[in-house]
């Protein structure tokens, strides 16, 4: 066999059977123990999801009543009440966050992908910057906010809240909404050009309906990453009482701080109140995250025509 | 509005004013007009109609790659005027550099100068956007937005704050984009819908719908089946009363089918940079031209 291997000038007999040969076999293992490696990598992270999602709706179960939704914490801590006025609280800090965060990160977005060049200096800087922006760690934020804020006013607030939190944002928002209109095709863009019709005109009317979709799905992945946030709210928005407040610029009750106060209470009878409250923060963050998954699945088919 | 004859019959009209004449060998002379003598060489032309376009010495850089070699070529009102010539040879550098559509790709560079009407196009007090309003453009590729149909063509005119008639106008454009008859009952469904050929026509719809003075055509129907492909080039016909046309195609038949004019480019084999080689009217070009490289060209022997 080899001999006529050789006489048709093969390095191998083309005539002998199809399993592996030679060094194949040893590297078909090696192959498979890496896919086995990686599989089991991403079974133990979303393990690691469950288990926490699996305890905390074990231990918040037992909490969660309607009147825990509808009822403010207790004067003195201590067993039963809600935690309506930290729900509310929460939602006014972080929405005013986005009302901030959100026009100046679609704003820079719309610089680095509309207006800069694709080889700009200034947009590579701005890029690189927000990417150390995302790195920044929350607390230093919250301290940042605390000297801007908090000490000048002389009182916690929600306000130095949301600027915490849009700071938070601003990085996270800019860089999705920059990867959204990436994706709107060049040729609307020139189709826009073509017309005759200026450039703001057109990323106003064109380029951002198109990408609509995307941008908001990334406003809300940024809302339900700042609404789990708690450094920052520690340092700025950490010193209120159990009543439920609309006064943005006094200090709100908000539900990461008090997530941590009740468990952090000598009052065993508090513990379930923490664990009722991560759970409806996990709730409100999962449901954030599914919409904004299935928004942003839409927008893309529709972009695809 | 240079010329006052009226385009009744721009067939006859366009010959007896173009530099440049031979006798026609290939098509059968269309009948004469009326008190009109068939044409032959020699005969004294009538008042030069004014070029639309005065293109003189222009050249195309992108970086360092020179793409277009210095061309220097007239385009004339309401004729078709087709650009041809193997891929690469500049075709569509020259086409998008006469509404500046090459302005946003990096390192563009163009020498020379580009007159239209007299006007310089690369000048400094020259905007592009006013510049792109008078000189419309349709693409390879069908390029609705993903917007309804009636909204596609009124886009543009809404953003140019033409919003009186808006219906009006945007039933003239779809009408001369010979679509209005496809699509006049079901306007707000969304153009995506719309087959390819549909699509093309939609977006010259929507390019005329602002009224340009010029419609550039790149390539429009090299993305379409053939029966798309004669709907947009019997447009063509239509169109050129009213607009003045040019053509970039790659396909000689569709050259020879719409247009009057024919500019040959070729790619120069030393220096591997677009020229243009011939241009002259269409049957001269495809039936005597007078270089052998529009002749290899046209006759399918070149390489």
């Amino acid at each position: 066999m080899t001999s006529i291997a050789r006489s048709e000038g093969l390095p191998y007999d083309p005539t002998a059977p199809l399993s592996p040969s030679g060094n194949l076999r040893r590297r078909l293992i090696v192959s498979r123990i890496a896919q086995v490696t990686a599989i089991a990598a991403a079974f133990i992270a979303v393990a690691a999801l469950a288990l926490v999602t699996f305890d905390v709706i074990k231990a918040g179960a037992s909490a969660l009543r309607i009147g825990f939704l509808i009822h403010d914490p207790p004067q003195f801590g201590g067993t039963g009440g809600g935690i309506r006025s930290d729900i509310v609280g929460t939602a006014i800090i972080v929405a005013m966050a986005g009302v901030m965060a959100v026009p100046v990160a679609v704003l820079i977005a719309i610089y680095m992908s509309e207006f800069a060049g694709p080889k700009s200096r200034i947009a590579n800087a701005l890029r690189l910057g927000l990417d150390l922006m995302q790195g920044i760690p929350s607390i230093v934020i919250g301290l940042f906010v605390l000297g801007l804020i908090v000490q000048p006013l002389h009182k916690d607030s929600g306000f130095a809240g949301s600027v915490a939190l849009a700071i938070i944002m601003v990085p996270l928002v800019a860089r999705s909404t920059q990867e959204v209109l990436r994706l709107v095709p060049l040729s609307l863009r020139e189709a826009s050009d073509a017309l005759g019709v200026d450039r703001w005109r057109s990323i106003l009317r064109v380029t951002l309906p198109a990408a609509l979709g995307g941008i908001i799905t990334g406003s809300i992945l940024a809302v339900a990453r700042a609404a789990g946030e708690t450094a920052p709210l520690l340092v700025a928005d950490s010193t209120f009482g159990p009543h439920l407040t609309f006064n943005w610029f006094g200090p709100m009750p908000n539900v990461p701080v008090s997530i941590l106060i009740a468990s952090d209470s000598l009052n065993p009878a508090a513990f379930p109140r923490a664990w009722g409250a991560a759970l409806v923060l996990l709730a409100l963050i999962l449901l954030a995250n599914i919409g904004a998954r299935l928004l942003y699945a839409r927008s893309r088919r529709k972009l695809a025509g | 509005m240079t010329e006052g004859t009226p385009h009744v019959s721009s067939a006859v009209h366009e010959e007896d004013v173009l530099p440049r004449r031979r006798i026609r060998t290939a098509a059968p002379a269309p009948a004469p007009a009326p008190g009109r003598a068939p044409r032959v060489d020699g005969t004294p032309r009538e008042v030069p109609r004014a070029p639309v376009f005065d293109i003189r010495d222009m050249s195309a850089t992108y970086g360092t790659k020179k793409a277009l070699d210095s061309t220097t070529i007239q385009i004339y009102r309401n004729l078709v005027t087709a650009v041809i010539g193997p891929s690469g040879c500049g075709k569509s550098t020259f086409i998008r550099s006469l509404n500046r559509m090459n302005d946003s790709i990096p390192g563009f560079q163009i020498g020379g100068q580009v007159l239209y009407h007299g006007h310089d196009i690369y000048a400094r007090a020259t905007n592009r956007v006013e510049v792109r309003r008078r000189i419309g453009m349709v693409f390879q590729r069908p390029n609705p937005f993903p917007k309804s149909i009636y909204d596609n063509v009124a886009w543009a005119p809404r953003n140019l704050g033409m919003k009186r008639n808006l219906d009006e106008r945007v039933e003239r454009a779809l009408r001369g984009a010979a679509l209005w008859g496809e699509v006049k009952d079901r306007l707000k469904v969304s153009a995506l819908s719309l087959s390819g050929g549909q699509q093309q026509r939609l977006c010259i719809a929507r390019a005329i719908a602002v009224e340009p003075d010029v419609l550039l055509l790149d390539e429009p129907a090299s993305a379409l089946d053939p029966v798309a492909t004669a709907s947009i080039e019997d447009l063509m016909h239509e169109l050129k009363h009213r607009y003045t046309i040019v053509i970039v195609t790659h396909n000689m038949q569709q050259a020879a089918r719409v247009a009057d004019r024919t500019a040959f480019f070729s790619l120069d084999p030393q220096e591997r940079v677009g020229t243009l080689v011939e241009y002259d009217d269409t049957d001269v070009i495809f039936s005597n031209p007078a270089d052998t490289r529009t002749r290899d060209y046209v006759t399918g022997r070149f390489g």
